[in-house]
């Protein structure tokens, strides 16, 4: 135990803090704010896997770790569709996918957004469509934002959650949409 | 006819060193298979190729104790069905069956049911022999034959595809009394993304880019694989300079699967503290990797001939400076997870795989060595610089949880000695040779040390620098069936840090 407050001790808080100059800092000061105002509380991601190589996740991971800390800016990661409020869509989607990705779409509760993550979700990337993919996840369902990169870096995925937010498709009367 | 008999008359085949080839009758099929076994050998890879009705061959690498095997059969025009060897080499089941899913080659493995197909192309059609498959007009919606446990209070958790974490799709299928597992089914193949097919699409000198993307996590195994096999089929020496520097991205990338995996399997036992100091660890190397190589993770690294960029000094210099402090780190995090009650106490005995039911099941990789099936390329079948580099192969024996995570840490440990020894010892000279595709009809077979086990690429070049057939193997393959013995008896709130233990592919396996 005391190895364990010892170490907590010794690395301290590592998110990493927004001062001026840097971009990716920038980006987490826009978000938080943005999260707070277009929102006024946290927003909910159910990240869906539609067929990837499991790169993109790897960097959705990411997000999480003590150096990004997006649970700290009120982004948080749910378990199911019903709690969410963003999906995050990694593609090509697989035909094996796609009614699986239609389900947790409709699960989803109105207002939702979409943001569409990597080159293979952009576009089907690599993979293409074939008989085993469709491509692009706007192919199956409304995509807001695309955010390409094979894979995306994390700040870039913080920068399409971000552009998401702020498309305005939702907004005050998310509450009053839900609760309605 | 024990296996060194059959070996006298075997041929080199391009590719891995120590890999030799035989080719046998279809009748003499399940005695090689069987001969395999008696010396102590595994199935690695099963795949099959239709060229024509009158051209179809099966093939597999087997990893025997003193090298590795690629043997062939050619089914004649009367040759209906390949004979199965599943009831040898058990992981062969769902090979074989993904083999008749996409080639039509059909085996006498009893068990019929598609693997790899669900229901986005239909039943008798396969996508590696007609060009533009049909697709189902309606919402495709899969009806599997599980199989059923019956008895008193036995119910079923049916869990997936879209799982509650960040993770890869797949169903699992429990029948559990209470809390307790009585049998798990896995039904997988739905991130099936027609990879085999893709390859056929695509220039023979720029297909290593999908072969990185088979399994994200194992871009540089994928991608060194592929190459390792292209360039085996063209006269062509990589520069020694590019082959230490795959090792290098190797280990990187195996540290950074390990560091991953050791995290979120503190998390798994209810100690987010591991997670969150594991993922700082982690985050910082990919951003000593980005700097020294280019990308955080290494999925444009590996190029045939050698490595798209080189290694500047800069980026040697940060690179052993992170590596040397991370070392103290993972000893200090060790340190802390061993003296942890709780943690250990769900590490222990939990998810155990005897090392006689590994042998038995063909357990392979890190999970293999965890319970004590002692095979690692890097050592057994050695390419260059792997032979200079002394590895030490990281063995457990008890197999459970707590092997797995202790081999992690050791195997940890040891990946950033070996990537010290690498920097220290990089040779001078070019990163990269140019090189030609090779000609029609050559083949020839990668074998790479991945993170989480052996990977294979069997490519067959095409006219005109193309693709005749690219067969990518991941370890998940082997070990997903044995998956499902480990969680037997074990209780259903376990099997997150069970699966998670094991970390195997879906993308790898559902290709």
């Amino acid at each position: 135990m005391i190895k364990t407050l010892r170490q907590i001790a010794r690395v301290g808080i590592v998110t990493e803090s927004p001062p001026a100059a840097d971009d990716e800092l920038r980006v987490r000061d826009a978000l938080e704010r943005h999260v707070r105002q277009v929102l006024g509380r946290a927003l909910c991601i159910r990240q869906v896997d539609a067929g990837s190589c499991n790169g993109c996740e790897l960097e959705i991971h990411a997000l999480g770790n003590p150096l990004y800390n997006v649970e700290s800016l009120g982004i948080r990661f749910v378990a199911s569709p019903r709690h969410a409020d963003l999906l995050l869509v990694t593609g090509p989607v697989s035909r094996h996918m796609e009614v699986a990705l239609r389900r947790t779409y409709d699960a989803t509760p109105d207002p939702k957004l979409v943001v569409a993550v990597g080159d293979c979700g952009a576009c089907g990337g690599i993979f293409g469509a074939g008989y085993a993919t469709l491509g692009a996840v706007s192919s199956v369902i409304p995509v807001d934002v695309v955010v390409p990169g094979c894979p995306p870096s994390p700040t870039r995925l913080l920068q399409g959650i971000l552009t998401a937010i702020s498309s305005g498709r939702v907004g005050p009367g998310l509450h009053a949409k839900r609760f309605s | 006819m024990p296996l060194s008999r059959r070996l006298e008359q075997a041929r080199t085949m391009p590719g891995a060193p120590g890999l030799r080839a035989i080719e046998v009758h279809p009748a003499a099929w399940r005695d090689l298979a069987q001969d395999v076994a008696a010396a102590g050998g595994r199935l690695l890879a099963l795949w099959g190729s239709h060229a024509s009705a009158a051209d179809r061959e099966v093939a597999l690498v087997a990893l025997v104790p003193d090298g590795a095997i690629a043997a062939t059969t050619r089914l004649g025009v009367s040759d209906d069905c390949c004979p199965g060897i599943e009831d040898v080499f058990p992981a062969a089941d769902r090979m074989q069956r993904a083999m008749y899913d996409l080639t039509g080659i059909c085996s006498t493995d009893p068990d019929t049911r598609p693997w790899l197909r669900h229901a986005a192309w239909p039943a008798g059609v396969h996508p590696l022999v007609t060009r533009d498959p049909p697709t189902p007009p309606a919402l495709p919606v899969d009806d599997y034959a599980f199989v059923r446990v019956e008895g008193d209070g036995v119910h079923e958790i049916a869990v997936g595809p879209v799982h509650a974490g960040i993770i890869e799709p797949g169903h699992f299928r429990f029948s559990v009394v209470g809390e307790k597992v009585l049998r798990l089914e896995q039904r997988l193949g739905y991130v099936h993304k027609g990879i085999e097919r893709r390859f056929t699409e695509l220039p023979i000198l720029t297909a290593h880019a999908l072969a990185a993307r088979v399994s994200g996590d194992s871009a540089v195994a994928f991608s060194w694989a592929y190459c390792q096999a292209l360039e085996g089929m063209t006269t062509v020496r990589t520069p020694p300079r590019a082959a230490w520097l795959r090792a290098l991205a190797l280990e990187l990338e195996r540290i950074a699967n390990h560091l991953g995996d050791l995290g979120a399997l503190g998390n798994d036992a209810g100690f987010a503290f591991g997670l969150m100091q594991f993922m700082r660890l982690k985050e910082g190397l990919l951003r000593a990797t980005e700097r020294a190589l280019g990308q955080r993770y290494l999925l444009d690294f590996v190029v045939p001939g050698g490595t798209r960029v080189d290694l500047t000094s800069d980026g040697s210099a940060s690179l052993a400076e992170y590596v040397r402090a991370l070392v103290l780190e993972v000893r200090g995090l060790r340190d802390i997870y061993d003296e942890h009650a709780g943690v250990r106490d769900r590490f222990f005995a939990t998810g155990t795989v005897a090392p006689e039911l590994a042998a038995r099941l063909g357990l392979i990789g890190l999970a293999g060595r965890a319970s004590a099936q002692a095979f690692d390329l890097r050592v057994d079948l050695p390419c260059e610089p792997y032979e200079s580099l002394a590895v030490q192969k990281c063995v457990q024996h008890e197999g459970d949880v707590l092997a797995r995570v202790t081999a992690r840490f050791d195997e940890l440990l040891e990946s950033l000695r070996l990537v010290r020894v690498i920097l220290a010892g990089l040779p001078a000279g070019d990163h990269v040779a140019a090189l030609r595709a090779p000609t029609a009809g050559s083949t020839g077979i990668g074998l790479i040390e991945g993170w989480r086990g052996p990977v294979a690429v069997a490519l067959e070049a095409g006219p005109d620098g193309t693709i005749r057939r690219c067969h990518p193997h991941d370890p998940s393959w082997n070990n997903w069936p044995v998956l499902e013995h480990a969680v037997i008896g074990n209780i259903v709130p376990d099997f997150p840090l069970i699966n998670k233990s094991f970390n195997l592919s879906y993308s790898g396996q559902d290709l």
